[in-house]
């Protein structure tokens, strides 16, 4: 029996959530006595999916036929139902995300699986498996008890503690996986795909620099950007500035839009509404800059500092320059 | 066009969460309940291609009864019937498994919901409807457009969008910008109060997961202040202090 692992690739490499989800998943392992499986799909880097070896993966399922080099879900999930037969799992991984939630909802109904998505730690075995979650966009939790045989789990960035001294240095075998795919999940045609190449993903970051209404205008975003380069982060928003288009709406963090779990959170000049906080609750750090010290950001913040942003923004880029 | 619309029943996004019975159930007293704003922007769109399409719209829900001034607003935006099956719904896979079982009795062309619940967060129901059906799911889907049998979908991926045809039926979970809330107007509230609202029994199902306990978030500790005319030691704490950088 193994534990599964469903992994989602970036440019051929297994993404920073997916090894994460890996890590997760043979920590499992070791309690249940299980084997670590993980499932890759598409073209990949062969060496770089040797790497899930050092999360605890024993071996990497890698089917590679070229239709699945776009993101498909409905197939995606046939071919992890299909891996999931033959490795015998009743425990299946994914990360959180867009295809992970996708992918893992078709696969458990085929599976007829139980599934959580949102799992914010590690399952309770003991006879009973029970999983915590977040609910209510983070502003609670849940203890969730899996009776199904077959178990499917969706896990959130920071699940587990990622630390140096958890990862190993061993490669995985990584193994062709022949699937069979049917026509059937191949019906949609895509017109045209949109990504933004350069820039970081917001759910992947460690760092995100924020702003809000406090910007003033788009005009204004120069001091922000440079920070967020100085830092090596991602940029987001707030709802009303991707609502007056001074930023893409892929850029709104929020309850309605994406929620993000980095490091550290920098937000700048965003007051810090209820449905702003959902979706930046699962940050490490959060450091508030506004110049209004009422400002309801500052109670869930580890930092603040009350000031004028285009003041205090280049001092900050300045210094973190000083520090390299 | 056949539309078919699910909807949750969710407390309103300001609203303080608590629990009661020993942290074993949500406290609903005082806490304004909402259509889910994700289904919210689903149904609008259903109303916007029903009027187009001169088809009908059908709203679902599963729960109680304590959901039916919801549903009832959902007519008066434009819905022409709803069906609530009268259950608890214990997981995702409860609901979908009671959608899927309405939806196998309909044939809809179209089965539209909110890319997820705003008290669950699962964003797993669409997936889950779309395989017991048998049929395509994807989400979440930003715009649509319907052509005779094919729908155009925008749809967000990881850092940017995908544009995609595919053919009908779909299940779709829907998020903003795919149309503006609508506010029902006093027709249609009016004509909300005759319109149909059938209530049926959910199938049996075995138990897949269980909700055991609640708890709320640690409180966060008080933040730390740093005067604006020294903001570089602050770069200096997350180093050494919070070791972030």
């Amino acid at each position: 029996m193994s534990v599964l692992i469903y992994v989602e690739l970036d440019n051929g490499s297994i993404k920073k959530t997916s090894l994460e989800a890996v890590a997760y998943g043979a920590k499992i392992a070791e309690k249940t006595g299980d084997k670590v499986a993980v499932l890759a799909l598409g073209k990949a880097d062969i060496s770089e999916l040797e790497k899930a070896g050092n999360y605890g993966a024993g071996k990497v399922l890698h089917a590679a036929d070229d239709k699945l080099d776009q993101e498909n879900s409905l197939a995606y999930a046939d071919v992890l139902t299909q891996a999931a037969h033959q490795e015998n799992s009743k425990i299946i991984i994914l990360s959180k995300s867009g295809l992970g939630d996708a992918v893992a909802a078709r696969a458990a109904a085929k599976l007829k699986a139980g599934i959580v998505s949102g799992v914010t730690g590690l399952p309770e075995i003991n006879g009973s498996f029970k999983v915590p979650r977040g609910i209510f966009t983070g502003k609670a939790f849940a203890t969730t008890e899996i009776k199904s045989d077959i178990k499917v789990l969706v896990v959130k960035k920071n699940a587990i503690e990622m630390d140096e001294s958890s990862v190993r240095t061993v490669n995985a075998d990584v193994e062709t996986f022949s699937s069979v795919l049917r026509d059937s999940d191949f019906k949609a045609t895509i017109v045209e795909v949109e990504k933004a190449a350069s820039e970081l993903s917001l759910t992947e970051a460690s760092i995100i620099v924020s702003g809000g209404r406090g910007m003033k205008g788009p005009e204004n975003w120069q001091p922000l950007l440079d920070l967020a380069k100085a830092l090596g982060a991602a940029t987001g928003c707030s709802k009303p500035v991707s609502d007056l288009d001074w930023r893409p709406h892929h850029e709104h963090i929020g309850q309605t839009g994406i929620k993000v779990a980095p490091d550290l959170y920098i937000a700048c000049g965003i007051s810090g509404a209820i449905q702003h906080l959902a979706g930046v609750n699962g940050s490490k750090c959060i450091v508030v800059i506004n110049k209004d010290p009422e400002a309801p950001f500052f109670k869930a913040a580890d930092y603040g500092i009350v000031g004028d942003l285009f003041e205090v923004l280049p001092k900050l880029t300045e210094a973190v320059k000083n520090l390299k | 066009m056949k539309i078919l619309v699910c909807i949750t029943n969710v407390p309103d996004t300001t609203a303080k969460i608590s629990f009661t019975d020993n942290d074993t159930k949500l406290n609903k007293n005082g806490i304004p309940y909402i259509i889910g704003p994700y289904d919210d922007y689903a149904l609008s769109r259903g109303v916007e291609l029903k009027e187009q399409s001169g088809g009908t719209l059908t709203v679902l829900h599963v729960g109680e009864a304590d959901a039916d001034p919801q549903i009832r607003k959902a007519l008066a935006i434009g819905a022409d019937d709803a069906i609530r099956v009268n259950a608890d719904p214990l997981d995702s896979y409860y609901t979908a498994a009671q959608i899927a079982h309405i939806a196998e009795q309909n044939k809809y062309d179209l089965i539209l919901m909110g890319r997820e619940s705003i008290d669950y967060n699962s964003g797993v129901v669409h997936g889950l409807v779309g395989e017991m059906l048998g049929i395509a799911s994807y989400s979440p889907v930003m715009k649509l457009d319907i052509d005779g049998g094919t729908a155009t979908i925008s749809r967000e991926i990881d850092g940017g969008k995908e544009i995609l045809k595919a053919p009908l039926p779909l299940v779709l979970g829907c998020q903003e910008p795919i149309a503006e809330w609508k506010i029902p107007n006093m027709r249609g509230i009016m004509t909300a109060r005759t319109k149909p609202l059938t209530v049926v029994e959910p199938v049996s199902l075995e138990e897949m997961t269980t909700p055991e306990k609640y708890s709320l978030p640690a409180p966060k500790g008080t933040c730390k202040m740093i005067p604006a005319n020294e903001a570089e030691t602050l770069i200096r704490l997350l180093q050494t202090e919070a070791k972030i950088l």
